[in-house]
């Protein structure tokens, strides 16, 4: 690991008209790490993603991934450098089979140049390695899940799909938008290890959670964000230590459930 | 190690089937039953000319066969892009300008005149169509519309190329015959040639940006450059419509930015069943005929027509071809599979 951090955020700021979505906001991911960004709605928690993966362009501040300058990059340049990202709400190609939908992101130039997802994206035939690929991530693969047209896929299979998606490109770092939210507690409990697996290849993920029993189990750190500013950050036990997250989050109910969880 | 490499081989056997159509080779019946539509359409298509009473009817043909064209590039970019374009007429104009010029001011002949017309009008119209395609829907079509009225107005307007009396003395083809099956042979062509585009993984890409061209931006490609590949083909397709078009009527003038070439192959894409490819050139095949039976009422012509489209659009809104397809995928269930 070099003492470098991965990806880098300084003083990004973005204003929508007169409204601060991002305000000066300070921070940094380090190799493999795995970064949680939580805070109540409207924080700018998406708004961070979005502005890091080029999605949309910052007002000011620079974003640095391995050293280098991304600030408004074209968001398919972003993706093809590896800052991968999952949608909040999926985005599925949903008039394909789950497994076609993973054909696309093999074809990129990414795939071929760096081979993909264990190195399929430069075998002939894609449609077999985006099944692989879906088998990895939790599809059935003797079922009739992965030949499921998308747009007939349960939340949860869609949520996995968004992750299958960035893993076909070879990730760096997969952003994940809120990827527990909408599932049920047993979808969740078979998504985290998933996660736990991804890091353990030495993905680095930054993970927006609302929910924080879940984010709190796989986070090395943890972020809060407050109507567009960073309020504190640290391990998850300094994190629910701090009283001003537990007044800027709602009702501090669950922060203090989950302090006797944990 | 080696029973889950078999475990897996088992497991996409299905996939292989799926989606490489190996089926069609287990048996005469299926192969009959896969290849039996394409083959009545393509016997068909190259027997309409020996059909026809006479060189007006044979000429009616040559003309559902640009059309045709037109449909087909206008599918392609709706059904396959996303990108709804009322730009058959740019197309055209562009295209059969082109051809003209060649021919009639170089003095190339109409073997050549029309392939280059087909790939400098598709850059020409590609690069003037490259700042709108971040446009969707709607306002892309408003774009593309507005291309046709406005040249059409130009050279009107500043008297260049012939001005209103367009070019004269373009090279016909050699024969009526000629004529025909290059128009038969070439609609056929695009028609294979684009299904096959549309099920590679290139097509699938394209594909992917109409359905979701954020999906497409995350997965570390340009939705403008496939967007662009794909306009570059379907206004090949239309200028290479028009280029045909100026060697049949030995002329080209500013009827060739006519608004027919736009709305037709959409009323016959609508007619046909959009997203089928073969359905909109099902519809030329029936709109142009009977756009031409109807001359004999005069006027009321377009009366009749419009009624006709109508009651296509109230009773079979989803298209001649699809409602086929799927009856003749029921009659699949009688067939042993």
């Amino acid at each position: 690991m070099s003492d470098q951090p991965i990806l880098e955020a300084k003083e990004l700021t973005k204003a929508f008209g007169g409204i601060l979505a991002l305000n000066r906001v300070n921070f940094h991911v380090n190799e493999g790490e795995v970064l949680g960004i939580i805070g109540p709605n409207g924080s700018g928690k998406t708004t961070i993603v979005n502005c890091i993966t080029g999605f949309i362009k910052p007002t000011s501040g620079k974003v640095f991934f391995r050293g280098k300058n991304i600030t408004g990059k074209a968001a398919h340049r972003i993706a093809d450098m590896g800052v991968t990202r999952t949608f909040q709400i999926m985005r599925p190609y949903y008039s394909l089979p789950a497994y076609k939908n993973l054909v696309i992101p093999l074809f990129s130039p990414r795939s071929k140049r760096t081979g993909g997802w264990r190195g399929g994206g430069k075998l002939g035939d894609r449609n077999t390695v985006g099944i692989d690929i879906l088998e990895e991530i939790g599809f059935e693969r003797d079922s009739r899940v992965p030949y499921k047209m998308a747009a007939t896929l349960p939340t949860g299979y869609l949520k996995r799909l968004e992750l299958a998606r960035c893993l076909a490109l070879k990730p760096e770092i997969i952003l994940c938008d809120e990827v527990f939210s909408g599932l049920s507690m047993s979808e969740i409990a078979s998504m985290v290890p998933l996660i736990e697996r991804l890091q353990m290849d030495g993905i680095t993920l930054i993970m927006i959670e609302h929910r924080l029993r879940e984010l709190f189990r796989v986070a090395d750190r943890i972020m809060v964000m407050n109507f567009g500013e960073k309020l504190t950050e640290g391990t998850s036990e300094e994190v629910m230590a701090d009283s001003r997250v537990k007044e800027a989050y709602f009702g501090s109910e669950e922060i203090e459930e989950v302090m006797t969880y944990a | 190690m080696d029973t889950q490499q078999q475990r897996k081989e088992r497991l996409d056997r299905g996939i292989k089937v799926r989606t490489d159509g190996l089926y069609a080779l287990m048996g005469w019946q299926e192969l009959g039953y896969l290849t039996l539509p394409r083959l009545i359409l393509i016997v068909g298509m190259l027997a309409l000319p020996l059909l026809m009473p006479g060189m007006y009817w044979q000429r009616v043909i040559t003309i559902v066969c640009i059309y045709a064209l037109l449909a087909l590039s206008f599918d392609f970019l709706a059904h396959f892009v996303g990108l709804v374009s009322l730009g058959g007429a740019f197309f055209i104009g562009v295209g059969g300008y082109f051809s003209a010029i060649f021919n009639a001011s170089f003095g190339i002949p109409p073997l050549f005149s029309i392939p280059m017309a087909t790939v400098s009008g598709a850059i020409v119209c590609t690069l003037l169509l490259i700042p709108c395609l971040p446009l969707r829907g709607v306002y892309f079509a408003i774009v593309t519309l507005m291309y046709p009225l406005a040249l059409a107005r130009v050279i009107e307007a500043t008297d260049i190329l012939g001005g209103t009396d367009g070019i004269m003395g373009i090279d016909s083809f050699s024969n009526s015959w000629v004529e025909q099956y290059v128009a038969i042979v070439l609609v056929l062509l695009f028609l294979f040639g684009l299904r096959r585009l549309v099920n590679t993984d290139i097509g699938l890409v394209v594909r992917a940006v109409k359905d979701n061209d954020q999906a497409v931006r995350a997965s570390g490609m340009s939705v403008n450059f496939y967007k662009a590949g794909a306009v570059f083909i379907a206004s090949g397709i239309g200028c290479l419509g028009g280029a045909c078009l100026v060697h049949i009527y030995m002329w080209a003038g500013i009827s060739l930015f006519a608004l027919d070439f736009s709305i037709l192959p959409i009323a016959a894409t609508v007619i046909g069943g959009s997203g089928t490819l073969v359905g909109p050139v099902l519809g030329c095949l029936i709109l142009v005929p009977i756009s031409e039976l109807l001359r004999d009422f005069g006027t009321l012509r377009i009366v009749f027509y419009a009624i006709l489209l109508v009651c296509f659009v109230v009773f079979r809104s989803e298209g001649l071809m699809v409602y086929g397809e799927r009856k003749y995928h029921q009659f699949e269930r009688w067939v042993k599979v």
